[in-house]
């Protein structure tokens, strides 16, 4: 049988990985194009970067967004750890079905229909829209996610290691808090990133649950980007796609080294067994 | 363990193990009562109305198949599962209702459930830490267990850094630290391979005996019970079948099911014939030519339908007739021979078709062994060698 | 486990009570309005509610709810009906156009050897995790008439240069655009199918006869199915209520029942006719979402 790749497989990945990256790095290019028509290349420049650094609208946009993502990451990976948990340590309850349905549901759910239903929502209680508004939108549709991450984790954690921490005298609470949080914790990072970027991401929700004063990021670019392409929009995304894609090398290169450090630990304790 | 420490203390191990069988003196009172217990699953019954007593300093182990209840018995005495009916009281107090942490017993867990996040030491030393141990005596009980398993040199590396058979050993001490009442082994050298596992088994006894604990061991793997335990519980559908010491447990099993599950047996169907004191004679179906003499006393009457159990060593397997008239004797011929090296199994058949298995150990060194297939052969057992089984 | 207390019961409420409140309950608020009339007022709709006027007021404003907004979308006259129907066309063969571009590059990826999988894997994430309306306005600088498409198709003499290819704003921009975005939620799920085959699976067929085309169809095909179904799904219902995509790269005519109810809720105010439209639009989509959590819980919780 023959292993490993075919000139199939090889043309395949290529050109699936041209087809992800070219758009993202001729946008990339043309943010450092000096002249104001987008397709006409006219020399490079940093003009536009310079540009964005005196919008303050488009920075007062970029505050807000971030205040939201990190309230948003850090309370949804809280309610979706502890959903993860219901559904993987609680077996049958009333409800279970109505509640794993709301857990899944917003996975897939349009956003318009999401964005829609919450306005509504704010509304019929009165509440005042605005910064927090997109927040508790936000942490809704976003916790489902970072349950679904946990709960993946979940499954395959090996529950005698924490029947062990009973065993030896450790009360349920701390239990969780001295050895099932510590080795869950890189799916609960993770599914905090995931909260941060769609909630960093989102036009759709927040358009529907904003009010006045609170524009975020999405919003603001969206609203540029309807009246055409500008060279200092590029540069933006080029800002939000280098600052992604450092951390997401940074984040992988350190789970890389952990694990071969962990292989090489394993291969001395097996040669020394 | 080494070789040096083990012949050391062997000597006044057997003279304990001799002598210690508290479940005969009618005045010892057990540490550990399940009494009338049933744990039902939904619609499925793990533990089915059983009671049953094991003492203080005794091994005690319980075997079976998978899902016979024996790792259900266990964790309710963990505290880990409660019973549907039933009591069980540990040192005379009644554990249903209080959690696992609120109780006397560890347990040894068939993944060893190390804490991977933690080095040997903090793993051997949580328990203690959780009852608020001073700094000081946790210190010197970690130590104590890291030389107890002989891993002193180990105490800074993480789980993953050790292999199979250490991190075995920091389970077991980390179970141990907290000087449990009782000490839980679930499947504990599942995952080592036989040598290994053969080597643990008599440390484990060892430091049972060392530390005067209860152990209780759970295993499906017959001989690690037989080579371990103090008594044998032998479990089937939630029921306790057999409960008594390795050798009686092996020569004189209660029942079908326990003469086939511990080791290997033939077992043919036979009427009653004649019963005299001490003795039984019976007509097996095979062989109806000739009656089978058992010396025991007959559980059953005359006429009745019985079953007699022989182990295949107890057999003797010759070309010709025994010579002594007093010895059981059934003709057949070699069907097939299974050639182990040091012994070798012959197939019989008999004239009826049923096949029995004798076990010869192969005491010369010869290629060619003097049976050969299709032989007529004469297989031969002492009174003595067959149990008369009603169940 | 038997071990029972009130944090256990706090870990399932708060979670819950929170879905309960900020997801179940703006659904029943949306039938609701879907059920009332426009008015000028603020809330613009009528009747409202109102359990402090007494039980009279209640049953009155409770007579006052009709299927009026339902008849007025569901009618031909208008073009809603249109709307959906172009939604789930579009959304259908857009999913099967990402099964088509997805199933290579993930069986690739698949067979790829074990040291670089997690390279191509993050490779395959990494485009996510940059802003979605990014990655579609990028596409508008490549399709538009004076876009980089174009010029590179002149520049090749493929097309001449008074005869652009008018690609942004049709049809064909949005199917680029959705398979572009939603690339790697089909590619993950078709990889994890397909990295979780045993290979001697293929060498059992190749031994029992069966040559590698007939063994892709025989044994790798079916068992990537569950893969499949959930890209497919993961793929297809976002897709079906797609926003951004058909107004950016979309025209005029490009149909897609998102766009339709952000204008019937921004530019016409009909916040009733809007909750009607989504109402309806959670009707058609009720079977592929139950059939995706189905999917999704017996993945996640091994059931």
């Amino acid at each position: 049988m023959r292993k490993g790749l075919s000139w199939f497989n090889v043309t395949s990945i290529a050109l699936g990985f041209a087809f992800l990256y070219i758009p993202i790095i001729l946008l990339v290019i043309y943010s450092f194009n000096a002249s104001r028509l987008v397709t006409v290349w006219a020399g490079f420049s940093t003009h536009w970067y310079w540009q964005l650094f005196q919008n303050q609208q488009l920075l007062d946009a970029a505050w807000v967004t971030l205040r939201v993502a990190f309230l948003t990451a850090t309370i949804a990976t809280v309610l979706g750890t502890l959903a993860a948990i219901t559904l993987t340590r609680y077996g049958r309850f009333i409800g279970r079905t109505l509640f794993s349905g709301m857990v899944y549901a917003p996975l897939v759910m349009p956003e318009v229909i999401t964005g829609l239903s919450l306005l509504l929502l704010f509304v019929a209680i009165g509440l005042d829209r605005g910064f927090w508004t997109i927040t508790l939108a936000h942490i809704t549709f976003t916790m489902c996610f970072v349950s679904v991450v946990v709960q993946s984790r979940l499954v395959t954690f090996d529950r005698s290691l924490e029947e062990a921490a009973l065993d030896l005298g450790c009360t349920p609470f701390k239990t969780f808090f001295v050895v099932t949080l510590p080795i869950i914790l890189p799916a609960v990072i993770s599914g905090w990133m995931l909260a941060f970027t769609l909630s960093l991401d989102d036009l759709v929700i927040a358009s529907f649950t904003t009010g006045p004063g609170a524009t975020t990021l999405p919003m603001r670019i969206y609203s540029q980007v309807r009246l055409g392409v500008t060279p200092e929009i590029n540069a933006a995304c080029t800002i939000l796609i280098a600052i992604v894609t450092v951390v997401v090398i940074i984040a992988s290169v350190m789970t890389k080294r952990q694990e071969m450090e962990r292989q090489k630990a394993e291969r001395l304790a097996a040669a020394e067994a | 363990m080494s070789t040096g420490v083990a012949e050391k203390t062997q000597k006044t191990i057997g003279g304990i193990r001799r002598k210690f069988a508290p479940w005969n003196d009618p005045q010892a009172v057990p540490l550990i009562r399940y009494q009338n217990v049933t744990k039902r699953f939904g619609e499925f019954t793990a533990v089915d109305n059983l009671s049953l007593d094991i003492y203080e300093r005794e091994f005690f182990a319980l075997l079976g198949p998978s899902g016979c209840g024996k790792t259900t018995l266990m964790r309710m005495l963990a505290g880990f599962e409660e019973p549907t009916e039933g009591k069980i009281t540990l040192a005379g107090e009644d554990l249903v209702g209080t959690p696992p942490y609120k109780r006397q017993t560890n347990m040894m867990f068939q993944s060893y459930a190390l804490f991977p996040h933690m080095s040997v030491w903090d793993n051997i030393a949580f328990g203690l830490r959780q009852d608020r141990m001073e700094k000081g005596a946790v210190a010197a009980r970690v130590e104590e267990m890291l030389k107890l398993v002989k891993l002193e040199k180990f105490a800074k590396r993480k789980p993953h850094q050790l292999s199979g058979g250490q991190r075995q050993r920091v389970a077991l001490a980390r179970s141990l630290a907290k000087r449990p009442k009782v000490l839980l082994l679930d499947e504990p050298l599942g995952a080592l391979d036989k040598k290994l596992r053969e080597e643990t088994q008599f440390e484990l006894m060892d430091i049972q005996m060392e530390l005067g604990m209860t152990f209780l061991i759970v295993t499906h793997d017959q001989e690690e019970a037989m080579t371990v335990a103090d008594r044998i519980a032998v479990m089937n559908h939630g029921k306790l079948v057999q409960v008594a010491p390795p050798a009686i447990i092996y020569e004189q099993p209660n029942s079908r099911y326990v003469a086939d599950f511990v080791g290997d047996v033939n077992i043919l169907d036979a009427r009653v014939e004649s019963i005299a004191p001490g003795a039984v004679t019976l007509r097996a179906e095979a062989a109806p030519d000739m009656s089978i003499r058992v010396s025991q006393e007959c559980p059953a009457k005359v006429g009745d339908t019985v079953a007699v159990a022989l182990r295949p060593e107890k057999l003797r397997v010759e070309l010709d007739p025994p010579a002594d008239p007093s010895v059981n004797c059934l003709s057949g011929t070699i069907w097939d021979i299974g050639y182990l090296g040091d012994l070798s199994i012959y197939h019989v058949e008999l004239p009826n078709g049923t096949r029995v298995k004798a076990a010869k150990p192969n005491l010369t060194r010869m290629v060619e062994r003097p049976i050969t297939w299709d032989d007529k052969v004469y297989v031969s057992f002492t009174p003595d060698a067959g149990v008369v089984l009603t169940s | 486990m038997a071990v029972k207390s009130r944090g256990r019961w706090l870990v399932l409420a708060i979670p819950y009570l929170w879905l309960v409140a900020l997801f179940l309950v703006p659904f029943l608020i949306v039938f609701k309005i879907s059920l009332s009339q426009d008015a000028i007022a603020q809330p613009p709709y009528e009747p409202i509610f109102d359990l402090s006027a007494g039980w009279e007021a209640f049953k009155d404003a409770f007579s006052q709810l009709s299927f009026e907004n339902y008849s007025y979308v569901l009618s031909w006259d208008n073009e809603f009906i249109e709307a959906y129907g172009s939604s789930l066309w579009i959304a259908g063969i857009s999913t099967l156009l990402l099964l088509i571009v997805g199933y290579p590059i993930a069986y690739g990826m698949a067979r790829a050897p074990k040291s670089i999988r997690p390279t191509l894997l993050m490779l395959v994430i990494l485009p996510f995790w940059t802003s979605f309306l990014i990655r579609v306005y990028a596409w508008i600088g490549i399709l538009s008439p004076e876009g980089l498409l174009n010029q590179l198709l002149m520049a090749l003499g493929i097309i001449s240069p008074d005869a652009p290819l008018q690609i942004l704003a049709t049809n064909t921009a949005v199917y680029i655009g959705i398979v572009y975005s939603y690339l790697p939620f089909m590619i993950l799920p078709l990889y994890s199918a397909l990295e979780k085959m045993d290979d001697t699976l293929l060498e059992a067929a190749a031994d029992l006869g069966c040559p590698p085309f007939a063994a892709f169809w025989k044994i790798t095909w079916p068992l990537s199915l569950p893969g499949v179904f959930a890209g497919s799904l993961l793929c297809f219902i976002p897709a079906v209520g797609e926003f951004v995509i058909p107004d950016l790269l979309g025209g005029s005519d490009t149909l897609m029942i998102g766009k339709v109810l952000w204008t019937e809720f921004s530019v016409n105010r009909s916040w009733t006719v809007s909750s009607a439209v989504a109402v309806l639009l959670l009707m058609v989509l009720v079977i592929p979402i139950v059939f995706y959590q189905n999917l999704q819980a017996r993945e996640v919780e091994g059931r």
